[in-house]
């Protein structure tokens, strides 16, 4: 079993021709399809044309949580076991900045590739593929049914595709 | 001697080129490469049979002399942590400026990162003595119920060098997961084994794109300020303190300064070898190089500024134990580590104002070496020269590092190497992907023209 539903499968050499076969597939209709490309790219990414990635609200709720951890583990652990030194407040929020600043960091930088692994996973779709597209090509597969196969190819090949795949 | 760039690098690669060039660089290490690595690890050895002398015997195997109870290690852990830091300023902060150059060059600095501060948290650890209880750096729930000292900038460090370590392995990884699945495709045998697990999956997905570009972008953001941060923490172990020759404001960006100048320096003494080795002269070109060695010059500079101000103030405050310890930094016992600071990193980077040697290859290699000799020099004047002549005439003491000391030292840059040499036969050294980045893919307009 190919693990991917059937569809048409097609490798890309130039990049405009790429971007009219993504457009012209969105005027027929279809939203479903994926790309692949061995480097991301702005004009592809614009011609998708998908919402800004959520991650960044990963990375938001990371930091402000490193931010809060910071300065309740230093305060409470200062109030746990009270040490006077150099004249400072038990609890001092100056120096505990530090511990803060380090958290919000560390937190952070897990949360974004939390939230990477996390959409990556969740957005992926399954997908025909080949080992090409991570070297010099662009590829687009098309998942649709049997009756819908030669219209797809078609607008695959009048656009520029290299190679049209059938993949069952 | 000038280098000029060879005719290939007028030849633009393509997409294929670059995974084939690339790709060519691992695996099958020549007869060199393993003379080399065996050489590195019986230095490895020497440095593993000196720590495990000391922790049979003690730290009084060190040199330690009242009152300089912090020596050649303390100074190797801030020399390292140092060396750390223009990775990631070439990886993150100058990807936030969107500067094209560093795409083949950011690898190499930005595993010379994660070995250094592998190198330079070991440091800690073997300076406390007994080294089994070096988890109590770290505040753990313990029956005595007690907590660090979140006040101390000792404490402050377990966690900004830790944070970093993290920080900076993550950043690693995360570049390096499409290359691998790019290499994936073309490896045989037990690395087609090791990449299929190490890519993650990877496909180039649309969606995988758009997760990856953002979450890129803000693991840089977190790590432009850490950079800042982890060497100004450093500097304040000795800036809060009151000793003379320490309790300077300006530590702080004197630190960062140094760190990243002492980085960059290591960034081309790896890349010189490197970049022959591997055939890399079409990616990592001459300009790449000039424009490190501008780097170099700036943080040089400061530095150098740094120097002249210290002396300044210690003039200035009219405090005589300041003005003692800069004078003792200058003529005392001493003398010959201050000047050979002085020398490295003050005077020998001014050559590259000249044009001809930033475009020098060799020329950089050696100055670079000077950079290397220099910064642990700056870090053993600051530390141990600082602690030797404090207030009191009858506490003053001389340091010696011991054999011990040096030998750790030497294992410190074998293990470092170690790492690196691993690292460069098993994954790419020059980002495939960021490469590609910058070659304009073909278009079919211009095809038909």
């Amino acid at each position: 079993m190919s693990g991917h539903p059937g569809g048409i499968l097609a490798a890309f050499k130039h990049i405009d021709a790429a971007i009219k076969a993504i457009h012209d597939l969105k005027d027929m209709g279809y939203r479903d399809f994926t790309v692949f490309s061995p480097t991301p790219l702005l004009e592809l990414e614009e011609a998708i044309g998908h919402k800004v990635s959520p991650v960044r609200r990963w990375t938001l709720i990371g930091a402000l949580t490193g931010v809060a951890s910071g300065f309740a583990m230093t305060l409470w652990m200062s109030a746990d076991w009270p040490l006077a030194v150099g004249g400072k407040p038990i609890g001092s929020t100056i120096p505990y900045v530090v511990f803060a600043f380090e958290l919000m960091v560390l937190f952070g930088a897990i949360a974004t590739l939390t939230g990477l692994a996390f959409h990556s996973w969740r957005n992926a779709k399954p997908a025909a593929f080949d080992g090409r597209f991570t070297d010099d090509m662009i590829g687009i597969f098309v998942p649709c049914v049997e009756d819908r196969r030669d219209a797809v190819k078609d607008l695959m090949e009048t656009t520029g595709a290299e190679e049209v795949r059938v993949e069952a | 001697m000038a280098t000029t760039a060879p005719p290939e690098q007028s030849t633009r690669p393509t997409y294929a080129d670059v995974t084939r060039d690339v790709f060519g660089t691992l695996g099958n290490p020549s007869k060199t490469y393993y003379i080399l690595f065996g050489f590195i690890l019986s230095v490895l050895a020497l440095g593993l049979i000196a720590l495990l002398y000391q922790i049979r015997y003690g730290l009084g195997v060190a040199g330690y002399t009242p009152p300089v109870m912090w020596g050649a290690y303390i100074t190797t852990f801030v020399f390292w942590v140092g060396i750390a830091h223009s990775g990631t300023l070439i990886s993150a902060i100058l990807f936030l400026f969107r500067s094209a150059w560093r795409t083949a060059v950011y690898r190499t600095a930005e595993a010379m990162t994660v070995f250094a501060v592998l190198t330079a948290g070991l440091f800690p650890l073997i300076h406390v003595g007994r080294i089994w209880y070096a988890y109590w750096l770290f505040p753990y729930p313990n029956q005595r119920m007690l907590w660090v000292n979140f006040k101390s900038p000792l404490v402050f460090d377990v966690f900004a060098v830790s944070t970093y370590l993290i920080v900076s392995t993550l950043f690693l990884i995360v570049g390096l997961i499409p290359d691998i699945a790019a290499i994936r495709e073309k490896a045989t045998g037990w690395r087609k084994k090791l990449y299929t697990v190490t890519a993650l999956g990877w496909r180039g997905t649309d969606q995988q794109w758009r997760h990856y570009s953002k979450a890129y972008l803000y693991m840089a953001a977190l790590a432009t300020p850490l950079v800042l941060s982890v060497h100004s923490v450093v500097s304040w172990d000795f800036a809060v303190s009151i000793v003379p020759g320490w309790h300077a404001t300006i530590f702080a960006p004197y630190f960062v300064a140094g760190a990243i100048y002492s980085g960059v320096a290591m960034v081309i003494t790896l890349m010189v070898p490197l970049r022959k080795a591997f055939k890399m002269e079409r990616y990592i070109t001459v300009d790449h190089f000039e424009n490190l060695s501008k780097l170099l010059l700036l943080t040089g500079m400061i530095v150098f500024y740094a120097y002249v101000i210290e002396y300044f103030m210690a003039w200035y405050s009219g405090n005589p134990f300041e003005q003692q310890s800069f004078w003792n930094r200058a003529f005392g016992d001493y003398w010959w580590a201050t000047w050979t600071m002085i020398v490295c990193n003050g005077f020998l980077p001014l050559f590259l104002f000249f044009k001809k040697i930033r475009r020098s290859i060799p020329a950089l290699f050696v100055l670079s070496l000077f950079v290397n000799l220099g910064m642990w020099f700056e870090r053993f004047v600051i530390i141990v020269v600082s602690l030797s002549f404090e207030y009191v005439p009858y506490a003053m003491g001389h340091y010696t590092p011991s054999w011990v000391e040096f030998s750790i030292l030497a294992g410190s840059f074998a293990w470092f190497f170690m790492w690196f040499l691993l690292f460069a036969k098993n994954f790419p050294m020059v980002s495939i992907t960021e490469v590609k980045e910058i070659i304009p893919l073909p278009r079919k307009q211009e095809a038909h023209r």
